[in-house]
């Protein structure tokens, strides 16, 4: 068995109970009620993948673990396919959570553990921006080309959607692009 | 084979001992007749029945009727082709199955075979008479049928259910109980129950909330109250507790205005710093001797103006703080408490160690000191007595493991209820103990000799789970900057509003509940270091704490086991008080005329202690209701031609219910308080005593039958 490290929550960086009420403020959700049922992790698509569950995630944030929280797998391996914030006895959205924990990660320059998914979450975004909605052939590409990994297992399930005329070759783009194109400013200007 | 053949002799002494006494005691009927000489003996009720009186000679009817009880015992044993054997005796007048002979259509299938054939005797098949014994004696005597010629052949607990795979045997054993029962039937003499007078006052042992609670419905009932305490004042542990969970409510003013509601109620008579000393009768007609100690204080003159307290040289480490602060040798239990005189303790008193101090006599303005008081002792008479005798915390001596009792800032619960209390050693201020600085990390530990088999306690304790959180919430009220960590194993809130109480803390307060049980706590550095593990993230945890506050198990307050032995009453093997059944008689004793209320019974809150006391009191003014009170009549008695008045049946039995006559040199039977244990009869060298209904006849014939 792996020896458990001896934490000591003695002192305020320890503690640091700063890391909860910072994350509830950037996320919004009340993490203190959390009380463990663990139904968020049980339904969770992604938790079989991840290196720490999500109930374990809010557990650690409520301990004042920062480092392993920001600097975990699990936070970028969240779909926000919201299956455990509807679930959720306390309404906490963990969902809207790992979006928090996420930016909190960039901000903190934490590297992403998972470091094609933070490529991916970039050619989503810029898909998003160029176009109003995500377009998903020129998204590969650019990720494919970000990350240079050509998803050759992912293939088969892509040329299948292609024949069905699920992936149009072409871009749609939307009406309101000048619309989409504030939004993207504003963000950018708000955030610096 | 040895065995059956060493038997063999025995069996037929057996036998020829039943003739003897069917020789001396004719027969049941004609014992009652004989009996008439006897005080406690009833007089034979008249009979519907035909051939009254002389059953053992004349041809019975007896009825048998089988219960299914649904599959329990008709999935084991064939109740058809019981019904059918036992339907061919002789005198069995009818035999019936039935699916649930206890419901009312069941009920009726009796009545109408009673009533249809005349029987006189019944016998029903079916479950434990614990269970519907009462229910069947009912249904017979609304046909007028003496109720106690109707018995319960048990054939579920003592035969369905224990040999499920074995179901011809079980058959065929069904069939012998039953044929056994109808033996004893035959000789079974008709009956009255016993009619005691009783008086209606009642006795309250113990001040605390259950007390008070009880002795106030019951006073408002119209029923006159005795309330004894221990303690010099009333209050109890409740008389120390800041505020209640879930409501934050001031624990002491609610506390206080109904304990004086009790000191002037003019049907309770309270006697504070006294203790019961004796216990004798039954229920209805309980003797008390109470012991009123001697408290050098004249009551009647002190006015409680508080100079003799000021006066006081004398100082020693009150209990009532849980050591934190001090009290006088001549002291009240608490300010303002009820009674509010002062009590001089004399194991502390200056006077009474050399006597050389003098002062609060010399200060006395209305000269209410008296040195020379003795101990009183005050005989009453009561028909009902509730325990209401409450807890303490688990004693610190033998809880070394947190560093409880050696390091200053590890308390436990009621230490830091005292800390909170206004008017408490620390006027609601929370500091150390040991520097009197305000403690920046708290740490609370639950289950803390609770929930552990091996070295503490196995039970929950109940209240700890609240009690902590709300501690966590004041604590965080008084230090907004503090960090309270909590340990536990579970979070048990169980009652209206507490889950909700418990998470709107947790919400608001941002309190850390680390679950896990708590390895070690050692001093350091000034500090109380609390190692332990988190188990929710599987790391070790170690908190350099200021304070930590230990929620220790409850246990039974010290002396209940003596009381219970005075009252014949029963403890559990932690030393609660046992109720009669757990979920139908939870306020009954196993004694007749004992309730209990309160934390006697077992670890509760105020809000579960209040109802239980309100029950308690609500069973007592229905007892109470009636003039006479009705007693099962199956209980010794004596022959008093065979009695040679030799008294080992007094000495033996356990209730107190034989005595010798001694115009008459023989024993005689108090029937109210006879309980029909037959300890005397097993005793008797000359089989004089016997058991009504319970003969030794009718036992070797059921044995006769068993074995044939």
């Amino acid at each position: 068995m792996e020896e458990m490290k001896v934490e000591t929550v003695n002192s305020a960086e320890k503690v640091n109970s700063s890391f909860l009420e910072e994350v509830s403020k950037k996320s919004g959700e009340n993490l203190s009620l959390c009380y463990q049922c663990l139904k968020c992790t049980a339904g969770c698509p992604t938790a079989p993948n991840m290196d720490i569950r999500p109930n374990n995630i809010i557990r650690m944030i409520q301990m004042g673990m920062k480092k392993e929280v920001l600097g975990s797998g699990a936070i970028w391996f969240c779909v926000y396919c919201q299956t455990c914030g509807t679930r959720c006895p306390n309404e906490i959205h963990i969902g809207v959570l790992m979006d928090a924990l996420r930016e909190m990660a960039m901000e903190e320059g934490i590297p992403a553990k998972e470091k094609n998914i933070h490529l991916f979450h970039e050619a989503f975004i810029q898909s998003v921006r160029r176009g109003g909605r995500a377009h998903e052939v020129t998204m590969l590409m650019d990720y494919m080309l970000r990350s240079r990994d050509l998803m050759k297992g992912s293939l088969l399930p892509g040329v299948k959607l292609f024949l069905k005329g699920k992936f149009p070759l072409l871009p749609s783009f939307i009406k309101g692009r000048d619309e989409i194109k504030r939004i993207f400013e504003r963000c950018t200007k708000e955030k610096s | 084979m040895r065995w059956p053949m060493r038997m063999l002799p025995q069996a037929k002494s057996r036998d020829c001992l039943q003739n003897i006494n069917f020789k001396n005691l004719p027969s049941p009927g004609g014992r009652g007749e004989r009996g008439g000489g006897k005080p406690e003996s009833p007089p034979p009720e008249p009979s519907p029945i035909k051939g009254e009186g002389n059953y053992g000679l004349i041809m019975r009817k007896l009825g048998v009727f089988i219960c299914h009880c649904g599959v329990n015992i008709a999935g084991t044993v064939d109740v058809k082709s019981v019904a059918e054997k036992v339907g061919k005796i002789e005198d069995v007048a009818h035999s019936t199955d039935y699916i649930y002979m206890c419901s009312e259509p069941g009920q009726q299938i009796i009545r109408e075979a009673i009533r249809e054939k005349g029987l006189d005797g019944i016998v029903v098949a079916c479950c434990s008479p614990s269970m519907h014994e009462n229910t069947f004696r009912k249904a017979v005597k609304s046909q007028g049928m003496n109720p106690y010629l109707c018995e319960i052949a048990n054939i579920r607990e003592q035969c369905s259910w224990v040999h499920q795979k074995e179901k011809e045997e079980a058959t065929q054993k069904a069939e012998e109980i039953i044929k056994a029962t109808l033996g004893k039937v035959r000789k079974n003499e008709m009956l009255e129950a016993i009619a005691v007078a009783i008086n209606r006052r009642v006795l309250v042992v113990g001040g605390g909330i259950a007390g008070i609670t009880a002795s106030l419905d019951l006073a408002e009932g119209g029923y006159e109250v005795i309330l004894l305490e221990r303690e010099t004042a009333l209050g109890g542990h409740m008389a120390q507790l800041s505020r209640t969970f879930p409501d934050l409510d001031p624990a002491f003013g609610g506390l206080l205005s109904k304990a004086l509601e009790v000191a002037q109620h003019p049907n309770i008579h309270l006697y504070c710093f006294s203790e019961l000393e004796d216990v004798k009768g039954y229920v209805g007609n309980f003797e008390l001797v109470i012991r009123n100690k001697a408290t050098s204080v004249d009551k009647r003159k002190c006015t409680g103006c508080g100079q003799c307290i000021l006066s006081c040289p004398v100082e020693f480490v009150s209990e009532f703080e849980r050591g934190m602060g001090m009290r006088k040798a001549i002291d009240t239990l608490y300010a303002s408490s009820v009674p509010n005189k002062p009590v001089i303790h004399r194991d502390h008193c200056q006077y009474f160690i050399d006597g050389t101090c003098h002062r609060c006599e010399e200060v006395c303005p209305e000269k209410a000191i008296d040195f020379r008081q003795e101990d009183e002792r005050i005989s009453e008479k009561v028909g009902a007595i509730v325990v209401a005798t409450g807890y303490e915390l688990y004693p610190k001596e033998q809880l070394g493991e947190y560093g409880y009792g050696e390091i200053p800032d590890v308390i436990d619960g009621l230490a830091f209820e005292r800390m909170l209390s206004p008017n408490g050693p620390t006027k609601g201020k929370i500091t150390r103990p040991s520097d009197g600085k305000v403690p920046k990390e708290m740490v609370f530990i639950q289950c803390v000799a609770s929930r552990d088999p091996d070295r503490y306690m196995p039970y929950c304790s109940r209240i700890c789970c609240m009690y902590t959180a709300k501690h966590a919430k004041i604590y965080k009220e008084q230090v907004p900057d503090g960090q309270p960590y909590i340990f536990y194993m579970d979070i048990r809130s169980d009652c209206k509003g507490y889950e909700e109480f418990l998470q709107k803390t947790v919400e608001e307060k941002g309190l850390l509940y680390l679950r896990g049980r708590v390895s070690r706590v050692f001093q350091d550095d000034g500090r109380v270091r609390v190692l332990g593990v988190d188990t929710l993230t599987g790391k070790m945890v170690e908190v350099a704490a200021d304070m930590v506050v230990l929620a220790t198990a409850i246990v039974p307050s010290n002396g209940v086991k003596d009381l219970a032995a005075k009252l014949r009453a029963t403890v559990d093997r932690h030393g609660f008080l046992t109720e009669a059944h757990i979920k139908l008689y939870p306020v009954e004793s196993s004694t007749k005329g004992i309730y209990l209320a309160g934390c006697g019974q077992s670890p509760k809150d105020i809000s579960d202690t209040v109802s239980q006391a309100s029950a308690t009191a609500s069973k007592i003014q229905a007892l109470l209701s009636t003039d006479q009170l009705l007693q099962d009549p199956l209980i010794a008695f004596v022959d008093e031609g065979i009695c040679s008045g030799c008294g080992i049946c007094v000495e033996i039995c356990p209730y107190e219910a034989r005595e010798m006559d001694p115009h008459r040199g023989i024993s005689i039977v108090h029937s109210a308080l006879c309980q029909g244990c037959g300890a005397c009869i097993a005793s008797c060298p000359n089989n004089a005593c016997e058991l009504r209904n319970g003969s030794a006849g009718q036992v070797l014939r059921m044995v006769d039958t068993f074995i044939s």
